[in-house]
């Protein structure tokens, strides 16, 4: 039985071999096909090797270079841009707004639970009159991007300590909770979009619980947005020959700043809670005596929601920015708080074209206070901001070619802001990149329409390594 | 004991038809459609629990130029009881990109349920930002390539009506049809199914005029831990031209890929162990 048993198996064994090694030609005399299905008489196809019963092998061990840990020194990319403004502008001498090349360093150490990572930009700007080196202030020939040492003590915890690129919340280029540092001049000068997230100096810690997740960010000082560059922007109060004379808050760990966030998801949406405990990220506040620029104390409370709907994304998010200092106190004057709101929803209009709308609105609390307290010569602002915010990307040429317009537009400020943007892939590391920053607006005091004389279009090219 | 039986009856079935002509034995042995489907669905999208694979794409457009692609796909299958009707359902996918090296480090999350539109994340290293992705058009290309989402991912077997054309020795030949024509670019496709491990090797898509102007084809295939894997494959443009091809490596299955992988944690803190 048992020797019978083999038998018929080895039988059945060979009967299948033969069927996988005689190809085709066997089905010769099966029935003809039903009319409408001539196409599959075209002849079916041979076997794939592996399929056609010769001995497979194991998979090869020489696939892709484990290239996700870096090597030392590694150059990432080369970049080099150029940005005119398109009118001329008395507060500013130069007709180019962008003029530099930068180098992409890398360096990637990696340990059991630890990994360290170095990331910099070695930058010739011609436009920056002095190139000395400010780390903190990110400025100079020798930029760090990122310096940071990713630890993880625990299998519930990630930690991370140094330099650092943070995001958060639900905005596509509009910030309510993520009160991280940017760097709005690289934005609208036309550098890289990367640019516009300033890094942090920091601690993070992320703990995941079975509940939800939290984030708690420690920056131990201060950590501003940076400034827009008078030398090649002009803004309300900028004439080009004056800095601004401002008192920074930069005392270790009593200038400090904690970022949190928890969050969860509730199956396709994620839901958020934030808070920030600092200061406002501009020079938002002035001492009268003193007659410099201040930055008051402000903490953030907040939350969004995003999931899908209606075949898009949906997106809501609030955040109550509490300026603790508001209104004039003696001689120092603090602006109001606000509550701020943005709704959005993205969604894909046609094949490779995609819509994302934004709306959102900064509402001034105590507006009567505020008109009280407002400072002559400053901005008088709307009790509401209303901006709408419109995304167009389009893909082209095996998706080589990307074009892309955003557009901000607030009816309450009447102004707006443009960005168009080209970016065509050369070859798999040569790429090109053309855009403009459009700036419009009624009235000189408003957050775009101070801008409206930068109008500019650049162009760059990038080698990837 | 019924198992080994019906192995053993199978394989005289085998024996006899083979001796009878081969033109009746196709007739034999062949299971309802229904199941083949169910099947070869199984066999390419669902091998193991949980796979990875490194996988190298190279794109020729119709001019011949050529642009790569080479990412580390991370897959999980969800089991029953976990939010799961059946087998070969909900599944999820992490897609970590090495090349082009601008878009290196920069992590493509799929949720995948059956009935519903998938949830999409992108992760753009750069920025550190976790970026929603709206579902959109599966049949669109996935990362630039001839392939679409769809194909990566597979498609829903219930979005299409199948009927078998023909069992030869080789394969199960089935045609499908679209159960919403509108949802689809073709109006029908054929499909070849290898008979012995129901590997899906040649497919042909056809348009509203009958023209065939779209084919896939399963070029090698590789047996990894006792699961036929496709390891290499092809999908072409035959209206515009153009084609690319995968190659897959380093496939492994059943290396306990937790769920929390597909999270927002891991896309800002790749698994590098899983992605060596």
């Amino acid at each position: 039985m048992n020797r019978l048993s083999r038998v018929v198996d080895l039988a059945a064994v060979l009967v299948t071999a033969c069927a996988v090694l005689l190809p085709a030609q066997v089905t010769a005399g099966g029935p003809p096909l039903p009319a409408g299905l001539a196409p599959a008489e075209t002849g079916e196809p041979a076997l794939p090797s592996g399929l056609g019963g010769e001995a497979t092998s194991a998979i090869g061990e020489g696939g892709v270079a484990d290239d996700t840990a870096g090597k030392p020194g590694l150059v990432r990319f080369w970049d080099i841009r150029v940005g005119l403004r398109t009118q001329d502008d008395d507060l500013v001498e130069d007709d180019f707004t962008l003029a530099e090349t930068r180098l992409r360093l890398e360096y990637l150490h990696q340990w059991e639970r630890a990994e360290f990572v170095l990331k910099s930009d070695l930058l010739l700007d011609a436009l920056a009159d002095d190139r000395g080196i400010d780390i903190e202030r990110r400025e100079g020939w020798l930029q760090l991007r990122e310096v940071k040492l990713d630890l993880q003590p625990h299998s519930k915890v990630d930690m991370a300590l140094g330099r650092q690129v943070l995001t958060w919340g639900t905005g596509d280029l509009i910030f309510v909770n993520d009160l991280f540092p940017k760097d709005f001049n690289s934005f609208f000068i036309g550098r890289s979009e990367e640019y516009l997230k300033s890094p942090v100096d920091a601690l993070r810690v992320s703990a995941y619980f079975d509940l939800f997740n939290v984030d708690l960010v420690y920056a131990p000082r201060f950590d501003s947005n940076l400034y827009l560059d008078p030398e090649r922007l002009s803004f309300f109060g900028s004439p080009g020959d004056t800095t601004l004379s401002v008192d920074m808050p930069d005392d270790w760990f009593s200038d400090d700043e904690i970022y949190l966030r928890a969050n969860r998801r509730f199956g396709s949406w994620e839901l958020a809670l934030y808070g920030y405990d600092g200061f406002w990220k501009g020079p938002e506040g002035f001492d009268l005596d003193r007659q410099v620029y201040l930055f008051p104390k402000l903490a953030v409370y907040g939350g969004s929601a995003r999931g899908p709907l209606a075949g898009g994304i949906f997106n809501v998010e609030y955040g109550y920015y509490d300026s603790k200092d508001a209104g004039l106190d003696g001689n120092d004057y603090a602006p109001p708080s606000e509550q701020r709101l943005l709704l959005g929803y993205q969604r894909e209009l046609a094949r490779e074209l995609n819509l994302g709308l934004q709306y959102y609105l900064t509402h001034i609390e105590d507006y009567g206070d505020y008109q009280d307290d407002r400072l002559p010569g400053s901005p008088d602002r709307d009790r509401n901001r209303h901006v709408v915010t419109a995304r167009l990307s389009k893909l082209l040429m095996n998706q080589d070619l990307r074009l892309s317009l955003f557009a901000f537009v607030s009816p309450s400020d009447e102004d707006g802001y443009l960005r168009p943007q080209l970016h065509y892939r050369l070859d798999d590391h040569r790429s090109v990149e053309l855009g403009a920053n459009v700036f419009f607006g009624e009235d000189d005091d408003t957050f775009f329409g101070q801008l409206s004389d930068n109008t500019n279009i650049y162009t760059a090219f990038r080698y990837d390594y | 004991m019924s198992g080994v039986v019906g192995k053993r009856m199978f394989g005289i079935l085998a024996i006899t038809a083979n001796l009878m002509t081969a033109g009746t034995a196709v007739a034999q042995g062949v299971p309802p459609v229904e199941d083949i489907v169910e099947r070869t669905n199984c066999v390419a999208y669902y091998a193991g629990r949980d796979g990875r694979a490194q996988v190298s794409m190279t794109i020729t457009d119709h001019q011949g130029r050529t642009r790569s692609r080479r990412m580390t796909i991370l897959r999980r299958d969800a089991t029953a009881g976990e939010e799961e009707p059946s087998a070969c359902r909900n599944q999820k996918y992490y897609v970590y990109f090495h090349r082009p090296t601008d878009v290196r480090g920069t992590v493509f999350t799929v949720w995948k349920h059956s009935g519903k539109d998938d949830d999409r994340w992108l992760y753009l290293p750069a920025l550190d930002l976790v970026n929603r992705i709206a579902a959109g058009d599966r049949r669109t290309s996935f990362v630039g390539s001839h392939f679409f989402y769809e194909d990566i991912s597979g498609r829903n077997i219930a979005e299409d009506e199948h009927e078998l054309v023909e069992a030869s020795a080789n394969y199960f030949v089935l045609k499908g049809r679209p159960a919403d024509p509108d949802s689809v670019e073709f109006k029908h496709y054929v499909i070849w199914i290898h008979r012995g491990t129901f590997v899906p090797v040649k497919v042909e898509f056809f348009d509203a005029q009958d023209r065939m102007y779209r084919v896939y084809q399963a070029t090698k295939v590789e047996t990894v831990q006792g699961l036929p894997t496709v390891v290499e494959s092809k999908m072409e443009d035959l209206v515009r031209g153009g084609n690319t091809t995968l190659k897959f490596s380093r496939v492994q299955y059943d290396l306990d890929i937790g769920d929390e992988i597909f999270d927002e944690r891991f896309l800002r803190n790749p698994p590098r162990d899983l992605l060596r």
